[in-house]
């Protein structure tokens, strides 16, 4: 560790370049969000707008738009318990059972998320597709009814934001695990705890961390998005994402766009923080 | 039975791998496909014709080119910024520092598409909304690859062990020798491992990108554009060729660092151990 920091200009210096864009182009763009979300809604774009503090803009778009809202927020929370299950499982595995292999697991897992989050989403149109071999085999199965689909559903959708999200919630879980000393359970069990015992009073809490931080690594852009829903799913299951994405570019709307962007973040920084609080790890901001 | 129960936990996790390279294989699979119509996806016959003509539809050529020439500048860009920020924040002390701090961390916390409306809103204000393209996607992808680069050297930074640096001040290095000779050298695969997930999450962008492009089209605009009507075969090879490129970059990586830990354990003498200790390389 380097407990020698230098005090002085040259810090400063460092930070500056980096600090100066996050600025310009982070902090005043969220500023002149908050700003456009305020707009007299009749302006336009050729138009101009002008300021009007425009509350009520706010008031309409909830109130236009509190389905795909809640939707979005529904779909991420979904997708993110699903992603915990499964990225438990798979950085539990990686973390206590690979021996040897654990580099080349963690590879593997990564490794399908470089090739391009359309290409992938849309290969996963092709795999729920109504006459594919998965709608085929749950039909046969009955699990399916026979005009039973997958694609438009939110199946469809959840099943997408969890597959795409899934390394979000992987590498934290298995950073945290990884950390664990196996010594730690071998005792428990000598304590003659049975091992779901063991799980529950050891390993779990100790990963707690990794749970934390992964739920809201996965959480936050599950909600936002809107590809797998525009690819996977159909209008009725549109979440806020991409409503905003068409009231901006689309229909030119920008007041009531940049109100609705401005919920999304608040809702989004309100649960984040009542979860870190209730999950008990502060320091992780 | 016995042993499917001892290894239970491996078999899901494996499991869980497995479901993650399904889409991959159906990439792979599709790049050749010569299909019976472009807006019917089914497998239809074997070949070669998409990875031998990559370029039929020109435009998705054009795409990718952009989207390389921007994913290299923003990964240049944002890889010189993060990487100063970083050594300021490891090595240095100054008011402030945890501000910065909070400032690096919330560009991430943030989802895509209020990063991406709140950047289009300060164009629009400041009457740069006839001019969004290429510089402007530049912009924004700086933005959001900066605090990644950040995080990962800062990290790499932290972790190091300063006394190599001290010796060599110790040895009369100037500041500057101990820096290129020492400092850097060890940093370096922090700052390449930054730099290469700058270039996918820039390459790979679709939300800010499409909010902030204009006219521009990069590849995952390109392949949002033809979802709607039939995709050509060719984006898979695409996306083929990015997982093969991938796979090659993390193994060679794993492998030098393999090779390297053996080296070392061979000049040193040091027991057998040594090598069989797991490389830690942050993928």
């Amino acid at each position: 560790m380097s407990d020698v920091r230098r005090r002085g200009a040259i810090g400063y210096l460092l930070l500056i370049p980096a600090a100066l864009w996050l600025v310009l182009f982070f902090v005043i763009p969220f500023y002149s969000l908050l700003a456009t979300s305020l707009f007299d809604p009749s302006g336009s774009d050729f138009r101009g707008y002008t300021m009007t503090y425009e509350w009520s803009n706010y008031w309409h778009a909830l109130q236009d738009y509190w389905q795909p809202l809640v939707r979005a927020l529904a779909y991420g929370a979904a997708a993110t318990l699903l992603c915990l299950l499964l990225g438990y499982v798979l950085a539990y595995a990686i973390a206590f059972r690979s021996g040897r292999w654990k580099n080349l697991l963690l590879v593997l897992v990564i490794a399908p998320f470089f090739t391009s989050f359309l290409v992938r989403t849309l290969a996963w149109k092709l795999i729920l597709a109504d006459d594919g071999f998965v709608v085929n085999s749950l039909q046969f199965l009955h699990l399916l009814g026979p005009d039973g689909r997958l694609l438009a559903t939110p199946v469809a959708v959840i099943a997408g934001l969890t597959y795409n999200f899934l390394p979000f919630m992987v590498l934290p879980l298995f950073a945290s695990l990884d950390k664990i000393d196996p010594r730690l359970i071998e005792a428990s069990s000598d304590l003659y705890a049975n091992p779901f015992v063991g799980f529950f009073k050891v390993t779990w809490p100790l990963s707690l961390p990794g749970v934390v931080s992964g739920t809201l690594l996965t959480f936050i852009p599950a909600a936002g998005d809107f590809i797998n829903v525009q690819l996977l799913g159909s209008p009725n299951q549109r979440m806020v994402g991409s409503v905003i994405q068409s009231l901006f570019t689309n229909a030119n709307d920008y007041p009531a766009a940049a109100a609705l962007s401005m919920i999304l973040m608040v809702l989004i920084v309100g649960m984040v923080l009542a979860y870190v609080r209730r999950a008990g790890t502060e320091e992780l901001l | 039975m016995r042993w499917i129960r001892d290894h239970l936990v491996l078999l899901l996790g494996l499991l869980v791998l497995a479901y993650t390279f399904i889409p991959i294989a159906v990439v792979v699979l599709m790049s050749f496909n010569s299909p019976a119509n472009r807006l019917v996806y089914q497998f239809n016959s074997f070949t070669l014709h998409n990875w031998l003509n990559p370029c039929e539809d020109p435009s998705m050529c054009h795409a990718l080119g952009r989207s390389m020439e921007i994913g290299l500048l923003a990964t240049l860009g944002a890889t010189i910024l993060g990487t100063l920020a970083a050594f300021a924040l490891v090595r240095h002390d100054f008011a402030g520092r945890s501000a910065s701090n909070l400032l690096i961390f919330l560009p991430m916390a943030a989802p895509e598409i209020v990063l991406g409306s709140s950047l289009l809103a300060l164009f629009v204000a400041t009457g740069f909304s006839g001019q969004l393209g290429f510089w402007t996607i530049l912009v924004a992808h700086i933005m959001f690859c900066l605090s990644f680069v950040v995080v990962t050297v800062r990290a790499r930074l932290a972790g190091m062990d300063d006394d190599l640096e001290q010796a060599a001040m110790d040895l009369y290095a100037t500041p500057g020798q101990t820096f290129w000779r020492i400092t850097f050298p060890l940093v370096f695969p922090g700052i390449l491992g930054a730099a290469l997930l700058s270039f996918s999450l820039s390459f790979d962008d679709f939300i800010i990108t499409n909010l902030n492009a204009g006219n521009t089209t990069t590849f995952p605009m390109y392949v949002w554009g033809v979802a709607q009507r039939g995709v050509p075969m060719q984006v898979n090879v695409v996306g083929t060729v990015m997982f093969l490129i991938s796979i090659a970059i993390v193994l060679g990586a794993e492998f030098r660092s393999r090779q390297r830990a053996r080296g070392l354990a061979r000049s040193t003498t040091v027991t057998e151990t040594a090598s069989h200790l797991p490389a830690r390389s942050a993928a």
